[in-house]
């Protein structure tokens, strides 16, 4: 009786819901389509196919998942600790300087496959110092970390303007970024998995940091269930009390976390950095960062979710693309209605639906909501 | 019988698939103090949620007066002249007495006329009910006692006929909840009806004049109070009889394991909550502190284990000093063999959203037995939470069940559970059976008594007199963060109540 309503199966909580919710953002996007005077079944075929008709599309939604699997993770991390690190996009842009730096001075005398993971090491490092900051405030000094990590998005902007356009811009260039790397800093292509299944690719970005995406993501979800470091994050996370009274201090799981965090942040830029522009631009984050929360509390802080979330994501900004060059009406800024809905119901709203589909279960099969716990003959 | 004020008919609730009331039948006369007992989760709450127009009952029939009625609000349910007292008191706590009286029922904007009605309104529901308080007092600044006065004027004031309170005692102490039931009394000389909700049987004996109990959300028992015993009560309650005074054999206190000397406390705002206080805790002997909550205990159990910083003092555990500088980890105290079970287990001695199993190593999760590296040790944490399910009967008895979803005293018991099982030389345990049924109640004082009996040094911190009085082999009684008194377990309860009011304390220093 703790519990106003019963609790549902799993699949229920981490299936059918999250479907529900996102049905119902489509059927709302689909009525803003109809406003513009298009016709949102054939906006919704446009859309998909896009996305996934073809081997090109595929590719693309895999790519940008890659980068949204990163950040997700990352304030997924950050959020078990119960800190909301917003600064996943200026960790993710300072991550890029990280990379900058390694590619700019090795990438003529090493090959990839030296070079890659000593920018693994390089990003996370770059994106964790990043959180550090924000995290011993927090820790020592009670400033608040939704506030100071906001300030160092603005701030990890200004740094990399200055960098851009000074210290490591060429001489001569016009252009806000780096030289273009040489091949030893240059990822390898991960299309052909996608032409093993027949489909046709001209050129796309996905890359093998798609795989290091899924390995941190099995990592991350290893440290936050199954380690001592995650059991303390989450205790934390629930309860700072319980958490004092358990001997976790606060200032290290605090620092540890976001650090973690930051890493994970960091580690987004290799993506679009060594696999795709092969230089770091100003302002190649492109809320990427930002996006991750929203994958964050759709994927409901679990790796798996934030997988598929990530892929949807991918799905809208790939299908979305399209869709804006198909259909003339529906501009770029019409995808970002979209994703603000898919935020807005599966996020936000997330619960709305859930009291009717318990009263559901309830009565076709009491058993299934955990009717016999509560029941249970406590004394 | 005189005219029913209340009259409850057929109620049915059930949230999900729960069902909290089944077809509740239940009738208060006018003028009458009618009595609720029951366990926790026994559906009191929901049924006066329903009355009061929190929730509402899927089925079932309420007839105020004799007329049926739909409440659907809470000011439905204000404007048929009931009132509730909350067990945790809505008050705005920076606001005065008449500020909060209004709120909720201002009549204009500016406030002006409200006050001035609410001023002599206040003024001769005081006189009628002997409910003295100042009205230009803020909130904060009075004691508990006081605050719920404030409650009961309230809902006066709106109107009510009808009062129901809701465990009201609980922060009470034995004065003051005397004074409440004089205050009771006037109120149902002068016609108005009352329904307490408790689960203090004594209580229910000293003033109602009826009583309903309620088990597993049916109404099991409507009695006239004179005609029954507190003994057929609790067996009503549990549906089985019920020791209410634990069997216990001498003690044999052995060498000191727990020292404290001089210790200070002061809070965050730097008022001193523990002054100077000093006592030992030997191996074989249970020690209980009584005191009204809010006079220092929670504030000395918290500097003990480590988490409060102490401002003087020492505390010798097994005779070598602990931290007092707030730093203290308490992993490395556990490690020297002092278990805690804190007072607050929602908060402090439980993470509610972990399973069952998590909580289980909350504390001892940096203990080789449950790790493997950096990694935990799934499989022996789960076949030491089943193993601790089974020795201390925790129900539902699944590991992997959501700590939330037990009920108040499983949840203690899985922190006796885990405090109990690493075999500490010093256990200290903070309200041990606060909103624990009385079923569990029996066993964890059993349980108490036998880690007594192994000859670990127990202190133990209680509000609840009797529980004190039951336990302890000596009881010292702490009042404004001082000890005032030592006594034997066969202080009467008068004795310890004039102590816990600080009476005694005031004669002496005389």
């Amino acid at each position: 009786m703790s519990t106003p309503y019963a609790k549902l199966p799993a699949w229920a909580d981490y299936g059918l819901i999250p479907l529900i919710n996102l049905s119902v953002a489509f059927i709302v996007a689909g009525f803003v389509v109809m406003l513009v005077g298009e016709n949102p079944f054939r906006a919704a075929v446009i859309l998909v196919e896009g996305a996934f008709g073809k081997g090109t599309g595929i590719a693309f939604t895999l790519f940008y998942a890659t980068t949204f699997i990163f950040t997700g993770l990352s304030v997924a991390v950050a959020a078990h600790c119960s800190l909301f690190n917003i600064g996943t996009e200026g960790q993710a842009y300072i991550g890029g300087l990280g990379i900058a730096l390694v590619c700019l001075s090795l990438d003529s005398v090493m090959p990839w496959w030296v070079i890659f993971p000593i920018a693994i090491v390089a990003a996370a490092a770059f994106g964790a110092l990043w959180g550090l900051i924000p995290a011993y405030l927090q820790a020592k000094r009670g400033s608040h970390i939704v506030i100071t990590t906001i300030m160092f998005n603005f701030i990890a902007a200004s740094v990399m303007v200055y960098l851009l356009v000074g210290p490591l811009k060429p001489a001569g260039s016009q252009a806000p970024q780096t030289r273009n790397f040489l091949a030893g800093a240059e990822l390898p292509k991960l299309n052909w998995i996608i032409e093993l299944f027949g489909a046709k690719i001209r050129s796309a970005p996905l890359n093998i940091c798609f795989l290091l995406a899924l390995v941190m993501a099995f990592l991350i979800w290893l440290l936050i269930w199954r380690t001592r470091l995650g059991y303390e994050m989450r205790t934390y996370g629930h309860s700072p009390k319980a958490a004092r009274y358990a001997g976790i201090s606060e200032t290290r799981i605090i620092i540890t976390a976001m650090m973690i965090s930051g890493a994970l942040a960091g580690m987004m830029a290799l993506n679009p950095v060594m696999g795709d522009q092969h230089n770091v631009a100003i302002d190649f984050v492109s809320g990427a960062g930002y996006v991750g929360i929203a994958v964050a509390l759709m994927g409901r802080l679990h790796p798996v979710g934030i997988v598929l979330a990530a892929i949807l994501f991918g799905m809208l900004y790939q299908g979305g693309a399209e869709l804006a060059f198909e259909m003339p009406a529906i501009s770029r800024d019409m995808i970002v209605i979209i994703q603000g809905l898919v935020i807005l119901f599966a996020g936000a709203l997330e619960h709305m639906f859930r009291p009717y589909i318990q009263a559901l279960f309830a009565s076709v099969s009491p058993k299934s909501v955990g009717m016999q716990a509560v029941n249970g003959k406590g004394a | 019988m005189a005219q029913a004020a209340i009259e409850l008919i057929g109620i049915n609730k059930s949230f999900g698939a729960v069902r909290a009331n089944r077809d509740i039948n239940l009738e208060v006369a006018r003028g009458t103090i009618h009595g609720i007992v029951g366990e926790n989760g026994a559906g009191k709450s929901t049924l006066m949620s329903i009355l009061y127009g929190f929730y509402q009952a899927d089925s079932g029939e309420i007839r105020v007066g004799g007329k049926p009625v739909s409440i659907s609000t809470s000011n439905d349910a204000i404007a048929l002249g009931i009132g509730m007292v909350h067990q945790h008191f809505m008050l705005v706590d920076n606001f005065t007495v008449l500020e909060n009286v209004i709120l909720g029922a201002e009549n204009d904007a500016l406030l002006k006329s409200s006050i001035a009605k609410a001023r002599s309104e206040l003024d001769r529901l005081e006189r009628e009910y002997g409910l003295e308080v100042d009205p230009d007092a803020v909130i904060e600044e009075l004691p508990v006692g006081l605050q719920q006065r404030v409650e009961i004027l309230k809902a006066l004031y709106r109107g009510a006929e009808i009062l129901i309170l809701d465990e009201p005692t609980g922060v009470l102490t034995p004065a003051e909840a005397d004074h409440l039931f004089r205050i009771l009394k006037q109120l149902k000389d002068q016609g108005k009806t009352i329904v307490l909700i408790t689960h203090k049987l004594r209580e229910i004996m000293a003033i109602t004049d009826t009583v309903s109990v309620m088990r597993q959300g049916t109404m099991v028992a409507t009695r006239v109070t004179k005609e029954t015993t507190v003994g057929e009560l609790a067996e009503l309650m549990v549906g089985r009889r019920v020791l209410l005074r634990v069997e216990k054999g001498q003690s044999e206190a052995g060498a000191v394991k727990l020292s404290v000397k001089n210790l200070t406390v002061k809070d965050s705002r730097g008022v001193t909550m523990v002054d100077n206080v000093s006592f030992d805790v030997r191996g074989g002997e249970i020690v209980g502190i009584a005191g009204v909550a809010g006079n220092g205990q929670s504030e000395l159990l918290e500097a003990i284990s480590g988490i409060r910083h102490a401002v003087s003092g020492e505390v010798m555990l097994e005779g070598k000093p602990i931290d007092l500088t707030g730093k203290a980890d308490p992993g490395e105290l556990r490690d020297r063999g002092l278990a805690h079970v804190p007072e607050d287990r929602h908060h402090v001695g439980l993470v509610l959203a972990f399973e069952e199993n998590e909580n289980s190593i909350l504390g001892y999760h940096d203990d080789e037995r449950y790790l493997k590296g950096p990694f935990l040790d799934v499989d022996a944490i789960m076949a030491d939470a089943k193993d601790k399910i089974e020795k201390y009967d925790i129900r539902p008895g699944n590991p992997r069940l959501k700590t939330a979803n037990f009920s108040g005293g499983n949840q203690q018991k899985i922190v006796l559970a885990r405090e109990m099982e690493q075999d500490p030389g010093v256990l200290i345990v903070g309200q041990p059976t606060r909103g624990v049924d009385v079923g569990a109640i029996e066993f964890i004082h059993k349980r108490l008594i036998a880690m007594r009996d192994q000859g670990k040094a127990v202190l133990v911190v209680s509000v609840e007199l009797d529980e004190i009085r039951s336990l302890s082999d000596r009881i010292l009684v702490m009042f404004a963060g001082r000890v005032v008194g030592e006594r034997g377990p066969e202080a009467t309860e008068g004795e310890l109540g004039l102590l816990m009011a600080g009476v005694e304390h005031q004669e002496a220093a005389e």
